[in-house]
């Protein structure tokens, strides 16, 4: 078996009238199972997976730390103040809901598209739409300030006889990202179900079988069950698509709604869309390539997959760049003096340092993606990938701090300074967010096993090493020899 | 390889003489397993199924099974989150009813801003987003609860081979509670079917 050199197939270019493979290497469907069990069934992990814990570690217990003092003390541990009343939290949120936003893209909406290619790659970026969603929900929960009053976002009935408020946008988020990580959520557990009881079956120790056992629900394989799954599946990619859309749309309208200028725009739910996959793809691409190194997933996530998210980099990240600009464009042609005065605070204003970080990150790097070389180099990729993370993190930062920060009236205007705690708690959700997915590649198969085997040309009833040997009858030994398979 | 022999797989032990199952047939690949379902199809059985690691194309016409009706359920369910979002809006912003919800419950109707009580335009995210949730709630749950799942205990389980059930082999398995269940004849409409081997499931 050449399963070593396998994975330096360039499978980048297309045969036109030809498909091409998108599983590298396996001859089997057993083959494909071990690859992708490996990591959850060796017994140690490798050193690096050792070292990315313990520092996630560290960071998540600073987090617990920080948001303890903060709510101890109050929201004035933050560098917050009176015309600045959002700034890194706000910041946070965003920004973790947009990563979310890729995983279930590539979930829901290129299943509806029927890009198959999304096989190798879905089942981690689901577990980073879930992973995301958790860190972003963080954010608003500890900005209320009086925590312990946070079930008043809810339309639970109170002794004060009050309702939340339903004309509010931020009320509109509360319902939309609450359902996006509950859909975010059974969406992956349903995929999950097949590939724990292969997970099941194959466990040896008494512990994993229970575990495994029990989460899998007692799932079969039946094709009595298969069938209701494909159409819950499809029914579920169908509901995620408008939702994915919407959130982030929601998202946009706690600013857009404002009168504030700067946020006051009606380009936003469609800017944040675009902004939110292009970030969520980048944080794919940050998460795939150490992922695939280490765990030896070389051949199930391979060069095609990688190019064609950079694919998507590329898009979004004009898209992204076109809001820029069409921003400017609008706040100079709506000759709204506060508007105007807005956008060119924003590139020369106090804040201008963040402002071209921003677009050298987020419209200017991402153009190396037309040239197929950066797209199928793998360092490369990394390093733009990271790039984008951090300038969407700024563009959040931009949006929301430069237009509180100088608002109409000029005797209003403060400057916003982030404290140490602003700092800690930015730096502890990253923390979370790797322990959730440590522990995921830990655990849990990081491909959806089931389904990369649906997309190999084996899984075809009409592929044509099975019908090789009709001559002999229907002899299976001669049909599987033919297979060209040593058993 | 091709061993066409019927073993038990209960084990030797066992104190009373366990009761059939069912049995289990073993084929190697997807084309067998479709060819061999209309067969088992034709010949009438119903209490039978086929385990595959993986959705097999073909394979639901093969075995003759009824579409699902599953989406029109989730769409009920669906139409319920889109009602229960509106009701709970107007309801807790638009009027002042007094209704029993598990406790007694008054709407409020907040006055923000000049909008009007009957402000349905800003009603649609949540009564979209409680649309989603219900359906996604109910189209999971049903389509486990169809499956007859969560059930974590089935015969087939102790029979060893098909473990490989979920990793890379597809099995058909006929049920002895089926009318037209007879051991020898079922044994050999299955191997004719071309079963790499047949496997005997007794309840435990």
């Amino acid at each position: 078996m050449s399963t070593i050199q396998a994975h330096d197939i360039d499978n980048t270019g297309d045969v036109p009238g030809k498909r091409t493979a998108l599983v590298l290497g396996h001859t089997d469907f057993h083959q494909v199972t071990n690859t992708i069990c490996r990591p959850n069934e060796t017994r140690k992990p490798p050193m690096a997976w050792y070292i990315m814990f313990g520092i996630s570690m560290l960071l998540v217990m600073n987090l617990g730390f920080v948001v303890h003092y903060l709510i101890f003390t109050g929201v004035g541990v933050w560098g917050l103040n009176n015309p600045v009343m959002w700034a890194f939290d706000i910041t946070n949120f965003v920004f973790w809901v947009g990563i979310g936003h890729a995983g279930t893209l590539i979930s829901a909406i290129l299943f509806l598209f029927r890009q198959k290619w999304r096989t190798g790659i879905n089942r981690f970026a689901e577990a980073m739409t879930i992973f995301a969603v958790i860190c972003a929900g963080l954010f608003p929960g500890i900005h209320v300030g009086r925590v312990w009053l946070a079930y008043w976002l809810f339309p639970i009935p109170n002794q004060m006889a009050m309702w939340p408020q339903f004309r509010s946008p931020l009320l509109w988020d509360v319902f939309a990202v609450s359902t996006y990580f509950t859909v975010s959520l059974l969406f992956w557990y349903v995929g999950l179900v097949p590939d724990l009881a292969t997970m099941r079956d194959r466990a040896k120790g008494k512990v994993q079988q229970m575990a495994y056992g029990l989460f899998s629900l007692g799932w079969r394989g039946s094709n009595r069950h298969w069938h209701r799954y494909e159409r819950a599946y499809l029914l579920l990619a169908a509901l995620s698509t408008p939702l994915v859309l919407s959130v982030h749309s929601v998202v946009s309208f706690d600013f857009a709604t404002s009168q504030l200028p700067g946020w006051h725009t009606t380009i936003f739910p469609p800017y944040f869309v675009a902004g939110a996959i292009f970030s969520g793809f980048a944080m794919v691409v940050t998460l795939a390539v150490p992922a695939r190194e280490l765990f030896g997933l070389k051949n199930l996530i391979t060069l095609r997959h990688l190019d064609n998210m950079n694919k998507v980099i590329l898009v979004t990240g004009c898209m992204v760049g076109y809001a820029y600009g069409m921003e400017f464009f609008i706040a100079w042609y709506s000759g709204a003096l506060y508007e105007k005065f807005a956008f060119m605070n924003r590139a020369f204003g106090q804040y201008s340092w963040a402002y071209w970080i921003m677009v050298s990150c987020n419209v200017i790097t991402p153009q190396l993606f037309w040239f197929k070389k950066v797209r199928t180099s793998i360092p490369l990729m990394f390093i733009l990938s990271l790039f984008v993370n951090v300038g969407m993190w700024f563009e959040r930062f931009v949006i929301i701090v430069t237009s509180l920060a100088n608002d109409f009236l000029p005797s209003s205007w403060d400057r916003f300074v982030p404290t140490w705690v602003d700092i800690g708690t930015m730096l502890g959700a990253f923390g979370l967010f790797g322990v959730l997915f440590l522990l995921f590649c830990r655990f849990l198969p990081m491909i959806a096993i089931a389904e990369v085997k649906g997309v190999m040309p084996q899984a075809d009833p009409h592929w044509e090493g099975w019908h090789q040997s009709h001559g002999a009858g229907s002899n299976p030994a001669a049909a599987h020899s033919a297979n060209g398979d040593p058993s | 390889m091709t061993t066409l022999t019927t073993q038990t797989s209960a084990p030797s032990s066992t104190v009373a003489p366990a009761r059939l199952y069912g049995l289990v047939a073993e084929f190697e690949n997807p084309a067998q397993i479709v060819a061999a379902a209309e067969k088992i199809r034709d010949k009438g059985y119903r209490y039978w199924d086929c385990h595959t690691p993986f959705p097999v194309h073909g394979l639901d016409k093969a075995m003759g099974i009824q579409r699902t009706i599953l989406p029109v359920l989730v769409f009920v369910a669906g139409a319920t989150g889109c009602t229960t979002g509106l009701v709970l809006q107007l309801f807790t912003n638009s009027f002042n009813f007094t209704i029993w919800a598990l406790v007694w419950v008054t709407g409020y109707p907040f006055l923000i801003s000049g909008k009007p009580a009957l402000s349905i335009p800003a009603f649609v995210p949540v009564m979209f987003e409680l649309t989603i949730l219900f359906s996604a709630l109910s189209c999971v749950g049903l389509m486990f609860l169809m499956n007859g799942l969560p059930k974590l205990h089935n015969p087939l389980f102790t029979c060893d081979r098909f473990r490989r059930a979920s990793d890379d082999r597809f099995f058909i398995s006929i049920e002895a509670r089926d009318p037209r269940f007879y051991r020898s004849k079922t044994e050999a409409d299955l191997k004719s079917c071309g079963a790499a081997a047949v496997e005997a499931v007794v309840e435990d």
